[in-house]
């Protein structure tokens, strides 16, 4: 059977729905009686609560209900840990502590929720914000990493006498060892700092309990419907099938709605219970600085040990994580980051030294990317500025050090994020930087373009980078496929959907097993009353694991369609052939059914069945990798910088992704630009600016820069195609790649266009002031000042 | 608060009688008194651009207007363009060029280009990433957006 769908470039279904306003988003949710909740949050990033006195805002004309951390009684629980650290790792330090509902006593983060005004619309729910009298003592913040960990410093959690939120290392080989061997070492302290996801479309919840009905309903704009009925069934003593969580169009995800539970997620479900009406929180934008959670801070101290030759012998890495003020997340973002250190690379010695740190700042989870950008950063990082050292090209550098085609399953023998092995399923990564490099014109611009430019005056400089990730982790999916009577095909899965296309990629897979019409094909996804099995939409596993639980659930309904038509249509299965929605003999098209009239007779209202049989052609079934598959690329660019304004302009950016079987091209190649732009913001734009108090600076998108259309260049994409082997349709995951180089790319393109100002860029992200102060800094030092 | 006004609003060429209270934001009153929730509000502060609407016909962000401004004007929402089985042809180019991915900022670029492809059929690609600087989408990237206007203007001239 020859795929007719997988790998074109499909038109999206869902598009004609959100085209003209059709779609259902949290916010267009709109139940008769519907209540409207505002949050109180804290103006302080630390301090501690003495009294609160909600009596004023409780009598003001149209408010329901006011609560505090008080009224919730019992139920005030902090929320459950999301991700253990993994029981793999040996001699960890871990602290949890998790976020509460409402502050009690001590706000440990700024915008931390301290009251919730429930009220008849919520233009009268912020009126009464202002009634409400908090009486806060604010407290010495702390924000920088060091200092935090510095004896003295303000204490998040006072109960553990540090900020230490977590340490543990991971080694391979012998670094120390290797390290003496070196003709090079190349030392560099990197600091990466904090940004946003910045979704479109901001947090909302909309929480109804029906008292007579006995049943919880809750539209969340989660990326993982399913564990948080799970997880709110249980803290809130309901059974798992009186809750129904429905994500429905979700504006975007990008990490920060996977978090659970944040505070408004387990207000608003207790609210309900308490009043049994249904309330509706949308979080505005500005809360979306202070309520959702961001990533990215980290400060390393790396080294690389070299040959002069250039051929890495070790790396060492030692970091603290920002993980704010709490970490139910565990440990993901730094597992990645150590992971993603290693890159594409050759590294036989290596170790890799984490400290987790607490500090008066929002929960860090992870933000597409999770932790691996600052990988990325740091290993390119440190072989450009050792390329530089041996006078060597910085394409040849990397050439020296890629794994060969020949290594894989390679293990890297730290354990990643899914506690698993960090093994490399797959991957040829020659190929990927020779096109990137290709593709961009590498050797011609540098011989010949870059000189002349120069000349000319211009500050043009080309970068070229490459990078892995790490996609598709377990642990499992599942779906199920049915035919319905009408013929239409109708799919359930749990993993929710952000914008990724899955209402067409998934219904392709579906469209080539049972030979019908891609628009015969509809998906639900993100509904726990139609499936409710499964984890989530992260770590770029959509089109890996929920993609191949479709794929096996359609075989197995495929299966059924033949076992049965055999029978009606007394041919053998090997002569039967399923196409335009119909089952036919080979040869003999009049032999034929249509699916319709299959599921028909697969049902019957009358008569006997063999013991045994299952009614309907319906098949449930799940998927769940070994290991994660593991992406790779390579990303070049040229830009110019101007020299008075420090503006830069992207002249060309080629993106080359070998992310396994494409399912649809036209999708993934929207995946990658949304990626590449997201990292242009990281690189460029994007940076959430503290003063000493941990008073956030830039909360607003007037402050807070997003790329728009005139700072994102037209972005060219190549493919390699090295298919998983973990998985039956050979998929690796996309979502995040896009993302991870661009900031490394960015650092090495804008040396390469300032190169006479001895430029070293060891920070992201950077901005026209940033950029202006570093070369102020290389001109003071280079005039020995 | 029983400072209410009287407001007559056509939008989509329905005309709507309401009263409400002088603070209500346009985007609200569309959306939630009107019941039209193709307009999304992204940020509530003019610079995301989710919410633009066609006022007179010219696009303008309702987060940034109240609703007793609208009174005796006539507004387009996306609601007003197409529909699921006939779709305008901006619409139409922005599904085959894959215009869209979450789709939440996407009645607001529509807004925006409606009258910008008017005045200016044949945009070039750096004019076209003017006209839409001011709206944010998070998930494109804009280069399929950029297609997607520029697939609309060969069908249109063609």
């Amino acid at each position: 059977m020859s795929p007719k769908y997988v790998g074109q470039r499909i038109s999206r279904t869902e598009d004609p729905r959100l085209l003209t306003g059709q779609a259902l988003f949290v916010d267009d949710v709109n139940i008769p009686g519907m209540l409207h909740a505002a949050f109180l949050r804290s103006d302080y990033a630390h301090a501690r609560l003495n009294s609160i006195d909600v009596s004023a805002a409780r009598s003001r004309p149209g408010v329901i209900a006011v609560y505090t951390a008080q009224d919730m009684g019992d139920a005030w629980q902090h929320g459950p840990p999301l991700v253990i650290p993994p029981p793999t790792i040996q001699n960890m330090v871990f602290h949890t502590r998790t976020q509460v509902p409402l502050v009690k006593d001590k706000v440990r983060l700024i915008g931390e929720p301290l009251a919730v005004v429930i009220a008849e619309s919520r233009y009268i729910a912020e009126d009464a914000l202002e009634d409400i009298i908090a009486d806060l003592q604010p407290l010495e913040a702390v924000g920088d990493l060091e200092r935090a960990l510095r004896p003295g410093a303000p204490l998040v959690h006072e109960e553990l006498g540090s900020n230490l939120a977590a340490h543990f290392f991971q080694e391979k080989g012998n670094y120390k060892s290797a390290r003496q061997q070196a003709d090079l070492v190349i030392q560099k302290r990197i600091l990466i700092d904090r940004g946003i996801a910045a979704a479109m479309e901001n947090r909302g919840i909309v929480a109804h309990w029906d008292p007579k009905s006995q049943r919880l309903t809750l539209w969340d704009t989660t990326q993982s419907p399913i564990p948080i009925r799970n997880g709110l069934a249980g803290m809130f003593g309901l059974a798992e099938h009186q809750v129904r969580v429905i994500a429905p169009f979700v504006g975007g995800g990008f990490g920060p709605k996977i978090m659970m539970f944040y505070a408004e997620e387990m207000v608003l479900t207790w609210a309900t219970l308490q009043i049994g009406r249904p309330i509706k929180w949308i979080e505005d934008r500005r809360e979306n600085f202070y309520a959702t959670t961001q990533e990215r801070g980290q400060v390393h101290d790396a080294e690389m040990a070299l040959t002069s030759d250039g051929r890495i012998l070790g790396v060492r890495d030692s970091f603290l994580h920002d993980t704010g003020a709490y970490d139910p997340y565990g440990l993901t973002i730094p597992l990645n980051t150590q992971c993603h250190v290693l890159g594409p690379y050759d590294v036989p010695n290596y170790y890799a030294e984490t400290t987790v740190v607490f500090t008066n700042r929002m929960i860090a989870t992870p933000v597409r990317g999770a932790g691996r950008p600052q990988g990325v950063f740091v290993v390119e990082r440190l072989l450009d500025l050792a390329a530089r050292k041996l006078d060597m090209d910085r394409v040849e550098i990397r050439k020296r050090n890629l794994l060969p085609p020949d290594v894989f399953p390679y293990n890297n023998q730290i354990i990643d994020q899914a506690f698993a092995p960090l093994v490399l399923d797959s991957g040829n990564y020659l190929p990927l930087l020779e096109q990137a490099a290709t593709r961009i014109g590498y050797q011609p611009f540098i011989r010949e373009e870059q000189p002349r430019l120069r000349a000319e005056g211009k500050h043009v400089g080309i970068g070229v980078v490459m990078f892995i990730e790490t996609t598709g982790v377990g642990p499992y999916e599942g779906a199920r496929v049915t035919v319905e009577a009408s013929g239409r095909i109708s799919v359930a899965t749990g993993v929710g959907t952000q914008g990724q296309g899955h209402f067409t990629s998934f219904a392709q897979i579906v469209a080539d097993q049972l030979g019908v019409n891609i628009r015969d094909v509809e998906l639900v996804t993100g509904d726990t009353a139609e499936f409710h099995w499964g984890t989530g939409t992260f770590a770029s596993r959509g089109a890996v694991v929920a993609a191949n639980a479709i794929h096996a659930a359609a075989r197995a309904v495929r299966g059924k369609i033949l076992r049965l038509a055999s029978k009606v249509l007394e041919a053998p299965e090997e002569e039967l052939e399923l196409a335009d929605g119909q089952v036919r003999v080979a040869d003999m098209p009049e032999k034929s059914i249509s699916l319709g009239k299959l599921a028909v007779l697969a049902n019957p209202l009358r008569g006997a069945v063999q013991p045994g049989t299952e009614p309907g052609l319906e098949a449930t079934d799940y998927f769940g990798p070994q290991y994660g598959a593991t992406a790779a690329g390579a990303h070049a660019m040229i830009l110019e910088v101007d020299p008075e304004t420090m503006m830069v302009e992207i002249k060309r950016y080629v993106a080359v992704e070998d992310c396994g079987t494409v399912l649809n091209p036209l999708i993934l190649d929207g995946q990658v630009h949304g990626g590449v732009a997201l990292g242009i913001g990281n690189s460029y734009y994007e940076k959430l600016v503290f003063d000493d108090n941990g008073q956030l600076l830039n909360a607003s998108l007037a402050d807070y820069l997003i790329a728009a259309a005139t700072e994102v260049p037209r972005i060219e994409v190549g493919h390699g195609y090295t298919l998983s082997p973990l998985n039956p349709l050979g998929t690796k995951g996309a979502g995040e790649a896009g993302t991870l180089p661009v900031p490394a790319l960015f650092a090495q393109a804008l040396e390469d266009a300032l190169a006479d100002h001895r430029l070293e860029v060891v920070e992201m992200p950077l901005s026209p002031n940033r950029l202006f102060e570093l070369l102020q800094a290389a001109q003071e030092s280079a005039s020995g000042r | 608060m029983d400072d209410r006004h009287r407001v007559t609003v056509t939008v989509n060429g329905a005309q709507f009688q309401q009263t409400v209270e002088p603070r209500l934001l346009l985007s609200d009153f569309l959306r939630h008194d009107l019941g039209l929730t193709g307009t999304h509000v992204g940020c509530e502060h003019g610079v995301c651009g989710a919410c633009t609407v066609l006022f007179d016909g010219q696009p303008v962000r309702s987060c940034l207007m109240f609703a007793v401004q609208a009174d005796g004007h006539e507004i387009t929402t996306v609601e007003g363009l197409g529909t699921m089985d006939q779709l305008h042809p901006l619409q139409e180019a922005f599904r085959d060029a894959h215009g869209l991915q979450c789709g939440f900022c996407t009645p607001g670029i529509l807004l925006t280009l409606i009258p910008f492809l008017e005045d200016n059929p044949n945009p070039s690609e750096l004019e076209i990433r003017e006209a839409i600087s001011g709206n944010l989408c998070r998930c494109t990237g804009y280069q399929h957006i950029v297609d997607a206007v520029q697939l609309a203007a060969q069908r249109t001239s063609a």
